[in-house]
């Protein structure tokens, strides 16, 4: 017995002087660790400028995200870069990457895009201003605020904000529903609302949405509308 | 020159064109005709009962083999009907619809049919098919697994959805031409086992060869498209990516490590060695992880049996001190986080880079890749959450330091970059 417990001893002490002598390191069991090919463009923890033309992630709806990712994988929006990176991951995996960025409250600390550009003709803004306030009932366009929350700081979890993002995106996404590179599920709402809208308005839009001041918080509303003006895919249940 | 020599020298002209036509159209029925007949006939899997039952299961399995889904469902589109484009240096092919729906899909085929296709390359109108469809592969596969495959597909729902046309230049968009390729590149016959070796040898064999159609990508090609030698390695249709030679000088040395790095790498992504990236995670995320285990393991006997490539250790010109320095900086900032200062990675979660096959390619472009764009490891049951890799904003010069650096550090010997290299294959 005695006998043992020393040879035992010995292999241990053996053990431990020939274990390799880097540590191991570890590495952080966590979505924000599994998520840094994200950050390299949306920023850490997803909260990128306004600036340049990556959209912010973080603390958008978590619905909202998910759906996107599963367009970007499935070819529903186009771009390569994104379908890259998702082309391999599972849904539950992309569900879960998106309740990670919708989880984030952070402060918008970062001010709204004002890279240079020629100033909007003062009635432009007006009608984008409309658009955005109250819709254009003779092109059947609801208002932004009716579906995007009185505050555009969407409502979980299907529709995102629209404060805080680049100009050139929204512009970039109007134009793609428009021209059917992005497709939403079913009804398509913002598809049928972008191609209502005449060439001017699109930039009208883009430009009314830059200008409003960004909140330091945007938090999605918990609650839907009573009403949504639209029968829409991505607000279906 | 005279209206009389002009006329002469037409004529001439004609009389070869003529003759080389013709030379080719023997060709294209000599090489191509005769032996399309000669399929074995096997008792046919019954409309119902139990028999179809397994037919389909394992239909159902060799389809995923075969990743047939792979090529045969559009991004987002229903799986297995078909349209998504394959870019090749002769044009646009479309895979087809593969559901049983009678006007677009298999659904007035019948299994001799699907065999003449998979064996034979042909449609069910006797039409020369594309090589893109890999028949040059499947023609190994036997009449049995054939006609399970072909319950597997009768037994998914129908899903109407016409096929694209094919969008290929002239001449490949000719029968004619089909047919002097095939005539040149094609010998249809099924997988025939080597007596003299194991049977999980054979087995590798024959989904290497056969279903897994492997040299679609790890064989290089001719200037006519068309898998000449041996899985040494070859670029992909669209230049991106690189597909190691099977097996591979890089692999681990000792023949059983290397053996784990297969079958662990095809089963969950990822290995203790490395990872698998670019169309090879679309191939373990969509096939390779759903193999069986004793299928796996077969394709290791078969790709690490006797004589094994030898690596080579030091013919590779080092990096200039300049370079190395400035790599090692850049190597110690971006990547030593994750991959370690000693390029050890952490075990299943950051590759190693040291010994690590895919950072000792020749041909170093995915690297370039990986570092360009990131990447995440594939999604797999034995690895859901995958961890994943930032892209690096880095120009040419620093690219080509840093991928130097790497493969030039901790008993690695692959060549060095240069910024010119780097930038072609940007």
């Amino acid at each position: 017995m005695r006998k043992g417990s020393a040879v035992l001893i010995v292999c241990a002490l053996w053990a431990m002087l020939t274990a390799p002598t880097r540590a191991q390191r570890t590495v952080p069991d966590t979505l924000a660790q599994r998520a840094l090919a994200c950050t390299t463009c949306h920023g850490a923890q997803g909260r990128v400028s306004a600036e340049g033309y990556v959209p912010r992630i973080a603390g958008k709806p978590a619905g909202y995200l998910h759906r996107q990712m599963l367009a970007f994988r499935d070819g529903r929006r186009a771009h390569e870069g994104m379908a890259r990176l998702m082309a391999q991951l599972t849904d539950d995996y992309l569900g879960e990457l998106a309740q990670h960025f919708a989880s984030f409250d952070l402060p918008y600390t970062v001010e709204p895009d004002r890279s240079p550009r020629p100033a909007a003709a003062p009635a432009a803004l007006q009608r984008g201003e409309a658009l955005v306030r109250r819709g254009d009932p003779a092109l059947d366009v609801p208002a932004c605020e009716s579906c995007h929350g009185s505050a555009l700081a969407g409502v979980a979890p299907g529709v995102p904000g629209l404060l805080g993002l680049p100009r050139d995106y929204v512009l970039a996404q109007l134009g793609a529903w428009r021209n059917g590179t992005r497709r939403a599920t079913a009804p398509d709402c913002m598809a049928r609302i972008a191609q209502r809208l005449s060439a001017a308005d699109v930039p009208a839009v883009a430009d009314a949405l830059a200008a409003r001041p960004v909140p330091l918080r945007i938090k999605p509303a918990d609650t839907p509308p009573p009403r949504w003006p639209m029968d829409c895919g991505s607000t279906a249940p | 020159m005279s209206a009389s020599r002009w006329r002469r020298s037409l004529v001439g002209m004609a009389v070869m064109l003529a003759t080389l036509l013709g030379v080719f159209a023997g060709l294209a029925w000599w090489g191509d005709g005769a032996s399309d007949d000669a399929a074995p006939t096997v008792p046919s899997i019954p409309a119902s009962g139990p028999l179809l039952v397994d037919a389909v299961a394992r239909g159902a399995y060799l389809a995923r083999l075969g990743h047939c889904a792979g090529c045969h469902s559009a991004r987002g589109g229903a799986p297995y009907a078909g349209g998504r484009a394959l870019h090749t240096p002769f044009g646009t092919v479309y895979a087809g619809n593969l559901t049983p729906d009678a006007d677009t899909g298999l659904g007035r085929w019948t299994a001799q049919d699907f065999w003449r296709a998979l064996h034979h390359g042909r449609s069910r109108d006797g039409r020369r098919l594309v090589p893109a469809f890999p028949y040059t592969a499947f023609t190994r596969i036997t009449r049995t697994d054939s006609d399970a495959l072909f319950a597997y597909l009768r037994a998914l729902p129908a899903v109407a959805q016409a096929n694209p046309p094919h969008a290929l230049r002239f001449p490949y968009n000719t029968q004619l031409a089909l047919g002097v390729w095939r005539s040149l590149f094609f010998r249809p016959g099924v997988y025939a086992d080597d007596a003299q070796r194991p049977a999980a040898w054979n087995r590798g064999a024959y989904l290497v060869q056969g279903l897994g159609h492997c040299a679609a990508c790890h064989a290089p090609r001719n200037l006519l498209g068309a898998s000449v030698s041996s899985l040494s390695g070859g670029v992909l249709p669209d230049g991106r990516w690189w597909a190691p030679p099977l097996p591979d000088a890089a692999d681990p040395v000792d023949t059983a490590a290397a053996a784990r790095h297969i079958v662990e790498l095809l089963r969950t992504g990822r290995s203790e060695f490395g990872s698998a990236s670019g169309p090879m995670a679309e191939v373990v995320f969509g096939s390779t992880q759903h193999w069986r285990d004793d299928d796996l393991q077969a394709v290791a006997t078969y790709l690490l049996a006797p004589p094994r490539p030898v690596r080579d250790t030091d013919t590779a010109a080092p990096a200039s001190s300049a370079q190395r320095e400035q790599g090692r900086t850049l190597y110690d900032k971006h990547c030593a986080d994750c991959h370690g200062l000693q390029g050890e990675g952490v075990p299943r979660v950051y590759p190693p880079l040291a010994g690590n096959p895919s950072v000792l390619q020749p041909d170093p472009r995915n690297l370039v890749r990986l570092l360009d764009h990131g990447s995440f490891a594939p999604a797999t049951a034995a690895n859901p959450r995958p961890y994943s890799m930032p892209a690096q904003a880095l120009n040419d010069a620093e690219a080509a330091a840093v991928l130097s650096y790497v493969r030039q550090s901790w008993g690695n010997h692959a060549s060095a970059l240069s910024e010119v290299r780097v930038l072609t294959l940007r």
